[in-house]
């Protein structure tokens, strides 16, 4: 019986086809008498895919040629000159994309989701400044990353922060690391990128807030030097955990250092560790104790963390637009007050159902239930391992840079007197 | 004394090479995971037509100054009507192609006659601001022909699309670069490639 239905419904789905194909066909295509030949809409395509190689071989020959200035030729000048063309090629010629900084975030949405496959430039500007700062410390940051090049070359007048200042301040970048991968691999959106504050400098075209902020920072950065690179940059926190165990690190001195003092007062980032001979006048054992409790309060700051985090959940959700918008929608049906935003508007046009919205705010919110407690955990481990290294401290000969902090600048070369007998 | 020395130097060291393989690993480990999800091609930003409501974002969120959205022609889609939705302003009582009838702000549609009764329309691409007046008439009266695409030699490719971030319809999204662009008379040249 049901058989003589079949026909009708293969029309049916036939006709479905044909209006959804020419949903807007009001008026027919036109025949035309008179030879007309349809010209064709030329589509301009992206400059060719072998240029980005060239920015990759750019780069590796710009980090070879930090390396070469920094540690073996030991030449403030040629780093700046460095930082010159890094300027002019990966800031003004590139505009400022590609750049290892926001390539964090393409890391992080392709680990986490299917449906991105991470262009393999990204992956390689992710991996190969760190794989520098593994064998010869922050080159990328002393010539070759166009952020860090702007605000050495205008970095006139050192002001030192106090330090507890700046102990504080170096906690942000962490903060920020976390937020910026947990919303890439969230897949919502990449906040490096949009807080960029040079980029607008690079274009020569920006929002005004953007070039309220790069001013601002440039300003600051006469006074305090490099304020991005020091109290924001969030690839700067990897560069700093892998240059730490740089097998071969600038030095101040070009032989031995001779404990002149000269340079102490030389690094306007406060990287150069002074010599320290008597550990301490306190109690030693005392001391072990106080080691030994941050030790274990490291795995309590985790679990506090992952906690608060986890909670923080919903509100962290909020950079979706989806959950903003269905925020909205609820606020209007409990308060009456309108919806009017543009989402809001586009919603109520394309006339997808209220349901559908709050189960996606649902899953979104789900999702960020999962992912949050791992940033809280990595921010809680952070600031246990800074603590147990504040209560640490161990003989030094010598002036030494801090490996963590220092940019491989050179800045301090020319306070050093002691020179090199061939 | 020297012994003691040497027990510290190594327990240091010891820590330090823990240290290190800790780091190191994770790193050496991504491109492993990413070993699959790698590719050489990339992706860049288009609009989907389809989806689109030209709501006139584009033509001020975009990085670019004028932006990199431009209203694009599928001839083929086109009906050549003479009061065009597009090139024509809404509610005007007389016809003419006088500049105060036209849809266009900054006059980059450009019509030309070629047999009774058809109009063929150009877009002058130098000229359009990407404000999407002419596809929101061309969609409300006409075949909706004309359409807003991200022109790739003048995107920047930023890795997070500023349109995209404020486009209320979603419309935009990450396309894989060997298809830049989201053509709407696709299935016609398909169906007929000798058009």
């Amino acid at each position: 019986m049901k058989r003589k239905y079949i026909p009708y419904i293969i029309l049916l789905l036939l006709i479905c086809w044909h209006t959804v194909l020419y949903a807007q066909d009001r008026f027919p295509r036109p025949e035309f008498e008179s030879g007309y030949v349809y010209p064709t809409d030329q589509l301009a395509l992206q400059r060719a895919q072998g240029w980005q190689y060239v920015d990759v071989a750019v780069l590796i020959l710009a980090l070879s040629a930090a390396v070469w200035l920094a540690i073996y030729k030991r030449s403030r000048e040629g780093l700046v000159w460095l930082s010159v063309f890094s300027l002019a090629y990966f800031g003004f010629y590139r505009e400022g994309c590609i750049c290892a900084v926001g390539s964090v975030q393409n890391v992080a949405l392709a680990l986490f989701n299917n449906g991105y496959s991470i262009p393999l430039t990204a992956l390689l500007f992710f991996i190969i400044p760190l794989l520098f700062a593994l064998a010869f410390g922050r080159v990328f940051c002393a010539g070759v990353c166009p952020l860090g090049a702007i605000q050495e070359l205008t970095g006139f007048i050192p002001v030192k922060l106090p330090k507890p200042v700046e102990s504080i301040m170096a906690a942000v970048p962490f903060i920020y690391l976390t937020a910026a991968v947990l919303f890439a691999a969230t897949g919502n959106q990449f906040i490096i990128c949009r807080y960029d504050p040079f980029v607008g400098i690079f274009r020569l075209n920006a929002t005004y807030t953007m070039i309220i902020f790069g001013a601002l920072l440039l300003l600051a950065g006469i006074f305090i030097n490099r304020p991005y690179c020091r109290y924001l940059c969030p690839y700067g926190v990897l560069l700093s955990i892998f240059s730490r165990f740089a097998g071969k690190h600038l030095s101040i001195t070009p032989a031995e250092c001779t404990e002149c003092r000269l340079c102490e007062e030389a690094c306007p980032y406060d990287a150069i560790l002074p010599s320290i001979s008597i550990i301490s006048s306190e109690n030693p054992g005392k001391a072990r104790k106080r080691f030994i409790i941050y030790l274990l309060l490291i795995p309590f700051f985790t679990a506090a963390g992952a906690l608060v985090f986890y909670n923080l959940a919903p509100s962290l959700a909020s950079i979706n637009r989806d959950v903003r918008l269905a925020k909205e929608i609820r606020n209007e049906k409990v308060t009456g007050v309108e919806a009017v935003s543009k989402a809001a508007v586009a919603f109520k046009e394309a006339g997808k159902t209220e349901k559908e919205l709050f189960a996606g705010e649902m899953k979104i919110i789900e999702r960020f239930r999962k992912a949050s407690p791992w940033a809280g955990a990595f921010l809680g481990l952070s600031l246990g391992i800074s603590l147990v290294s504040l209560t640490t401290k161990r003989s030094r000969i010598g002036y030494k840079p801090h490996q963590g902090k220092c940019y491989s600048c050179g800045r301090c070369f020319k306070y050093c007197p002691v020179e090199v007998k061939n | 004394m020297k012994e003691n020395r040497n027990k510290y130097q190594s327990r240091r060291d010891f820590v330090r090479n823990a240290g290190k393989i800790i780091v190191v690993a994770p790193l050496l480990s991504i491109p492993v995971f990413l070993a699959r999800k790698t590719s050489a091609k990339g992706y860049v930003w288009q609009i989907d037509p389809f989806k689109c409501t030209q709501c006139g974002q584009c033509k001020t969120k975009c990085v670019k100054t004028p932006s990199a959205v431009k209203c694009t022609h599928a001839y083929l889609v086109c009906g050549y009507c003479d009061l065009c939705g597009a090139y024509l302003r809404q509610g005007i009582k007389t016809t003419g192609t006088g500049a105060e009838r036209e849809q266009c702000p900054t006059g980059a549609i450009r019509r030309r006659y070629i047999e009774e009764p058809y109009f063929e329309y150009t877009i002058n691409k130098d000229l359009c601001d990407a404000c999407g007046k002419c596809v929101k008439g061309c969609n409300d009266f006409g075949n909706g022909s004309m359409y807003l695409q991200i022109h790739h030699d003048l995107c920047d490719n930023c890795n997070d699309c500023s349109i995209a971030r404020n486009c209320p319809s979603q419309a935009i999204s990450r396309v894989p670069s060997d298809h830049q662009y989201i053509p709407k008379d696709k299935n016609i040249i398909k169906q007929a490639p000798n058009l």
